[in-house]
């Protein structure tokens, strides 16, 4: 039904709705996880702040489920992805499964994800598909301000006191390991971005290093050499902590499918 | 032990050529996450285009205990409200 554009008919659909799930997952699984400080974070005005960052993936979500549902053309809509498939279907990063830990983990996390989120989403701005170039202008500007803030709080937190410097670090060396599998690339990454889709996961990784080592230092924090790297999330192959976000986040529509408010 | 953030008001404009109104407050380590922070309290559903913090100490504030003296004066001057004029239809509400 969709207008299929030059692009589209070039490209593996496929392909498409693949790429389209992962920016989904993504949004949608760390967007939960966010939820999860609702009324728990140290501090009023960071509780909204989260909530908020948290609501921003969410409302993204829909819309990048909602063209793969468009695209793949069996008529799921966003809600269907998201509440009915399992977790061998899911596509998004490791990173954004991992479970919320203190504050400063989180903190963390979302300063390591936000800083490859808005590289990309930037990059998709200039997509050759013209609805996720849409939905990369809307949604970089929100990833612009989660960037800004979870950064700010790295360098705070991480030349803070030596309690929060500690925590800090410890968190980084923790989650590093999960951050290489933004820049891998998978088989369908070069024909997306042979045909102006999306980059190739890779090719953010220079622009990611910089922005990152640079609030690192800042924050007199030690950034970690890169070795092992987990990976997996892209292909549906998740560690256990998905299982139990995806039984809180479908349980609903699970117990009472087609519930509606 | 002050491991309290310290208190902020918060000033927003809705729209250009409108003042800055008081719209609560909040707290914040410093200036700059106070602003941050009260574009994510005050700002959720699109008020404003602009945002002054300023630390509520900074305040300085009549005594109520003064109100008598400092207000009560000016009850009886009736003569300093432009209420004698005949406003033009065309005018619109002033």
């Amino acid at each position: 039904m969709a207008s299929a554009t030059a692009t589209e008919a070039a490209v593996d659909r496929a392909a498409v709705f693949e790429f389209l799930l992962s920016m989904g997952d993504n949004a949608l699984i760390l967007g939960h996880r966010l939820s999860e400080w609702c009324g728990h974070a140290p501090a009023l005005e960071e509780d909204i702040a989260l909530a908020n960052t948290a609501l921003d993936l969410i409302g993204q979500t829909q819309l990048w489920l909602g063209l793969a549902g468009e695209i793949e053309g069996k008529g799921r809509s966003a809600d269907d992805l998201a509440h009915h498939r399992d977790a061998l279907e899911f596509r998004n990063l490791l990173l954004t499964e991992r479970p919320n830990g203190d504050y400063g983990k989180t903190v963390m996390r979302q300063f390591l994800f936000d800083a490859w989120h808005y590289l990309c989403l930037t990059a998709l701005r200039d997509s050759s598909e013209t609805r996720i170039a849409a939905i990369a202008e809307k949604a970089s500007k929100e990833a612009s301000y989660h960037l800004e803030r979870s950064r700010d709080l790295v360098i705070r937190l991480g030349d803070g006191t030596a309690e929060s410097h500690t925590r800090m670090q410890a968190a980084l060396d923790d989650l590093w390991p999960y951050t290489g599998e933004m820049f891998m690339n998978e088989a369908s990454d070069a024909e997306l971005a042979a045909a102006g889709v999306a980059p190739q996961p890779a090719s953010l990784k220079n622009g990611w290093d910089a922005l990152v080592a640079e609030a690192l230092a800042e924050a007199t924090l030690k950034k970690p050499v890169d070795g092992y790297m987990h990976k997996g999330g892209k292909r549906g192959v998740h560690t256990e902590h998905l299982g139990y976000v995806l039984a809180e986040l479908q349980f609903l529509q699970r117990a009472y499918p087609g519930a509606t408010w | 032990m002050s491991s309290e953030w310290p208190l902020w008001e918060v000033f927003i404009r809705g729209q250009h050529g409108l003042n800055h109104r008081h719209v609560g407050s909040l707290h914040a380590p410093d200036a700059e996450m106070a602003i941050n922070n009260a574009r994510d309290v005050y700002t959720r559903r699109n008020e404003g285009v602009s945002i002054w913090v300023v630390r509520s100490s900074d305040i300085v504030a009549s005594a109520p205990s003064e109100k008598g003296p400092l207000f009560e004066p000016s009850n009886s001057k009736v003569y300093r409200h432009p209420t004698f004029f005949d406003i033009p239809d065309e005018v619109g509400h002033m």
